[in-house]
């Protein structure tokens, strides 16, 4: 009797509990469970200030070879120059092994590896973390997404370079970014979406003060990545 | 109060099942592995939580093959989506009620 008390009251209270303190809980737990099913919600903050860090440094040692004044870039631009005389901060014909060879081209690769493999660190540990799976369904579609404005934005910007069209080519990434950020926004956090919009007006801005490539860069790439990242590391991870 | 609790869905009381129809509802389909991890249940418990949904014809069972092993899919079917939605509203007529 006094069990068959006890189970009524048990179930009584466990069913008015329910009932009257869940329903918003209850909203919350399925929003929750959406987003973490569709969204990639480990990329972490520190990602993007690590990555905004990443660019200002190479854009320092850009500028450097650019603007020096020992002008150590144009004597050593010669190794690559040949006899072609051309020059890219002139931007004439140039090859494409000269490119490859050229400082500027190589600061710009070890500077995209250091932040892509920083960035990936921080967002790794954040996985571990939230607990969620680091290469899972929802990862696979952001790369996916990330992947077709940035391979079609690479190519095209590759045949600029075959051109010649160098001024075009500071522009040309800052907006082929924010397009492939814009889009990224669907398939991890929503925030990503106003990092895009960002780069996109710097990219638009850029297009009419050609010669100013660097100055866009280190603010698109590193000035807006610190403060989305700031931002992002502050309304989700700091505890 | 008490008829609003009779519009809840008794197969979305429990909090796995819930979350499992939640987890359909954002996406087109989800395999069984995926959603273990996501729910963060064993296989039993998983499949268990599974047989009332896929038998009150709220889940769409897709039987595959990767390689050797299989591959099994769910999705919400057209009943799990509008049973879903209306246990959705009871939830916020419950909310609205106790304002």
């Amino acid at each position: 009797m006094e069990s068959r008390f006890f189970h009524y009251f048990v179930f009584q209270s466990a069913f008015s509990m329910s009932a009257k303190t869940q329903p918003l809980e209850t909203l919350q737990d399925i929003k929750q469970m959406m987003e973490r099913s569709s969204r990639f919600i480990s990329l972490s903050g520190l990602s993007g200030v690590a990555a905004g860090c990443c660019a200002l440094v190479g854009a320092w040692f850009a500028y450097d070879i650019i603007y020096g004044s020992d002008r150590s870039y144009s004597t050593g631009h010669n190794r690559y120059k040949g006899d072609y005389g051309t020059d890219l901060t002139t931007g004439n014909e140039i090859s494409l092994s000269e490119f490859m060879g050229n400082r500027l081209f190589q600061i710009a690769v070890l500077t995209f590896l250091a932040a892509l493999i920083l960035a990936f660190l921080f967002t790794y540990l954040r996985s571990k973390k939230t607990n969620t799976p680091l290469w899972g369904n929802q990862a696979k579609r952001l790369m996916f997404n990330v992947a077709i404005p940035m391979i079609v934005g690479g190519i095209y910007l590759w045949k600029m370079v075959q051109e010649g069209i160098f001024g075009l080519i500071a522009p040309g990434c800052l907006i082929f970014y924010g397009l492939a950020l814009v889009n990224a926004g669907k398939y991890t956090l929503k925030e990503v979406r106003y990092l895009g919009f960002g780069q996109i007006i710097l990219g638009l801005i850029n297009l009419w003060n050609i010669g100013y490539g660097i100055h866009f860069w280190a603010l698109g790439f590193g000035v807006l990545h610190i403060v989305y990242g700031i931002l992002m590391w502050w309304k989700y991870e700091r505890s | 109060m008490k008829n609003l609790i009779e519009n809840l869905n008794k197969i979305f009381d429990n909090r796995i099942r819930l979350g499992i129809m939640s987890a359909l509802m954002a996406n087109q389909d989800i395999s069984f592995n995926e959603l273990k991890e996501l729910m963060q249940v064993t296989d039993g418990n998983l499949a268990s939580h599974l047989k009332p949904l896929e038998e009150s014809g709220y889940v769409n069972v897709q039987k595959g093959f990767i390689g050797k092993k299989t591959n099994t899919t769910y999705s919400a079917s057209p009943a799990g989506i509008s049973a879903f939605k209306s246990h959705l509203s009871a939830l916020e007529e419950m909310i609205r009620s106790t304002k």
